[in-house]
């Protein structure tokens, strides 16, 4: 049993049809990415997974799990963590506020507890900071540990929302473009980071991003997605020589 | 310049940074407690009504400043804490009970009232609280039989732990049990924040749709922030009956809900700081009209003049220092700890990046 499973998926906004009858797998380990020209419907996947969007049609499965039984508060206890594409942190909250954020879903006490901080909460509180301490520490976060996002440059940004992401301890990470907009220097970080994600953390990656150097380099299967249905699937080598995916990219004509 | 060494979790998670935060909370402290022997009487009061304004600003911080849901309904919520604990104790429960009960009950009726309005956002939850500053008038004067109607209900002196309450029989006690209800909200207030409640708030209040991802109940984090912010709203209403003696139907008009979101946007939003200072400037604010209009020789009085300034002020804040008092104040005070080395346009924002509503 693969670890995420999506069947025949379709979302439609109006007339648009962002998702076309989607199938693939997601197998536990792996690194995955969703490649496609703008608007083909990746992160779009993304928001039927995290389930902001109802589909219209087909079947989501995480550890055997329907993920249509969950709404999307209780996709993140599942242990699905995510980031977006324009970067959506809390900016009138430190980096480390933000990364707690991410333990939300570790949270045991109750509201009384917290407004008398008894010694429970306390010992939690502990727990979360030794939690996110090692996600500071992995992405080498230290100097921004007490700042404001509102005042992050964009780089920066971008590692804090990985590393919130990671802060919950998933189990499947979505990553939704992690390096556009960075330089050549951050994608080689984002690199390595998505390596040892993958590697020493165990964690499964599910990616969408448009930089095929970063996609060839790091992740082991791809899918090529055209007008929300798939194009091809396989080793980052098969999908790229595709005759229809260098179609769907260049236009019609340049094959 | 203060280096602060953190040298464990415990810097961030207890109740003082370090020795010299504490040291600056613990002289305040004794000069919050030493003030009835420093103080007249009239200076005390004036004083007292800047704490009950406090807690009710607290009360409010906690659902805009830090959840982000603006309301304009909180006088209502003070009318509800107000009433509620003077029936309560004119039926004979002793202060003790009432006093949190009534803090209770506010609670309780802002969770329900928050249902409803929970789905709505920004100014359209702003204009819905509106109504029901102006219900509450309403409602007091439709349910007579309790609330007195226009006539009015009046506070007694209250009894806790033997000693007689009374705001002008004797106010230094009264401003002690102000004093001490203002010290455990802003500790109740405080421990939300370090805990993972609060930071679902400002989570909720920066961007739902991350929060939602990270496994943040919206309506659950609403609802509570609601409840606690009326609840901590209640106790004020009930202090400020004991602090007027009297209330009626036009005691906890819109005017109030007004200057309530005035006093913690002037005072700087998200910071307990700011509804302290917030509470300064609104309690003070007409005192010093009143005598600079005296200074200048104007014998007629101007109708409006105290809103006007109210909101002239209000304007600059939100053009020039949108932060509040207590953004102004951490500038001032980061620009002696880095002195000379504070840079001109060191707070300046950095280009801040478009959010768009769609969630791509
Ligand atoms: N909330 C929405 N309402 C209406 N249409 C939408 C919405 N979200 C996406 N779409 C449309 O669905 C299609 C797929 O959008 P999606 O954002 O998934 O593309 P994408 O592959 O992520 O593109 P990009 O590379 O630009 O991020 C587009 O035509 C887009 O305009
Ligand atoms: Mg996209």
């Amino acid at each position: 049993m693969s670890l995420l499973e999506i069947k025949n998926a379709t979302l439609k906004f109006g007339g648009v049809v962002a998702v076309n009858d989607l199938s693939f797998n997601v197998e536990e380990g792996e690194v995955y990415a969703i490649v496609g020209p703008n608007g083909a419907g990746k992160s779009t996947v993304f928001n039927l997974i995290s389930r902001f969007y109802d589909p219209f049609a087909g079947s989501f499965t995480f550890d055997g799990r329907n993920l249509l039984d969950f709404k999307a508060d209780g996709i993140a206890d599942l242990g699905i963590a995510r980031t977006f594409q324009n970067i959506e942190l809390f900016e009138h909250a430190t980096v480390l506020q933000n990364l707690l954020v991410g333990r939300h879903r570790h949270r045991r006490t109750t509201l009384i507890e917290e407004m008398l901080f008894t010694r429970r909460v306390r010992r939690e509180e502990y727990k979360h900071r030794a939690a996110v301490e090692e996600v500071i520490d992995f992405l080498d976060l230290q100097p921004y540990r007490d700042k404001m996002i509102a005042g992050l440059p964009y780089g920066v940004r971008k590692v804090v929302e990985l590393g919130r992401a990671l802060s919950s301890n998933p189990r499947l990470l979505l990553l939704d473009e992690p390096a556009s907009g960075l330089s050549v220097e951050e994608t080689q970080d984002m690199r390595w980071w998505i390596d040892d994600i993958r590697k020493q953390m165990g964690i499964t990656v599910l990616m969408v991003e448009h930089d095929m150097g970063l996609v060839s380099a790091v992740s082991d299967r791809v899918l090529a997605l055209a007008d929300g249905a798939k194009l091809a699937e396989g080793t980052p080598g098969e999908v790229q020589s595709n005759p229809a995916v260098i179609e769907a990219y260049l236009g019609a004509g340049a094959v | 310049m203060r280096i602060q060494f953190k040298t464990s979790y415990a810097h961030d998670i207890r109740l003082f940074a370090d020795r010299w935060t504490f040291g600056v909370y613990a002289v305040l402290l004794i000069i919050a407690f030493a003030l009835p022997f420093i103080l007249g009487v009239f200076y005390l009061g004036e004083v007292t009504n800047v704490l009950i304004w406090a807690i009710a600003g607290l009360g409010l911080m906690l659902l805009t400043g830090q959840t982000g849901q603006a309301s304009l309904g909180h006088a209502a919520f003070l009318a509800v804490g107000a009433y509620s604990g003077a029936i309560l104790m004119e039926s004979g429960v002793p202060f003790i009970l009432a006093f949190p009960a009534a803090g209770i009950i506010t609670g309780v009726v802002g969770t329900l009232i928050a249902i409803p309005a929970i789905r709505m956002h920004g100014v359209y939850l702003a204009i819905a609280t509106i109504a029901l500053s102006i219900l509450a008038d309403d409602i007091i004067v439709l349910t007579e039989h309790w609330t007195g109607g226009v006539s009015g209900k009046f506070f007694m002196p209250v009894e806790l732990f033997g000693f007689e309450i009374d705001r002008w029989g004797t106010p230094f006690k009264f401003y002690y049990l102000v004093l001490v209800v203002a010290i455990i909200c802003t500790l109740f207030y405080r421990n939300l924040l370090r805990s993972p409640l609060g930071r679902a708030m400002a989570a909720v209040r920066d961007s739902e749709v991350s929060a939602t991802a990270m496994g943040v109940h919206i309506a659950y984090t609403k609802a509570i922030a609601f409840g606690v912010s009326c609840a901590i709203t209640g106790l004020a209403g009930v202090l400020m009956g004991m602090f007027a003696g009297i209330i009626n139907n036009e005691t906890f008009s819109i005017v109030i809900s007004i200057s309530l979101l005035m006093m913690i946007v002037i005072g700087g939003l998200g910071s307990i700081h700011g509804a302290f200072f917030g509470a300064i400037v609104i309690a003070f604010l007409p005192q010093a009209i009143s005598i600079t209009t005296k200074a200048s020789g104007l014998t007629v009085a101007i109708p409006g003049l105290e809103q006007a300034i109210f909101a002239t002020i209000l304007v600059l804040f939100i053009l020039f220092e949108p932060m509040g008092i207590y953004g102004r104040w951490m500038k001032i005070r980061i620009w002696f700890e880095l002195f000379p080395f504070a840079r001109k346009d060191m707070f300046r924002r950095q280009k801040s990046y478009l959010k768009t509503e769609r969630l791509r």
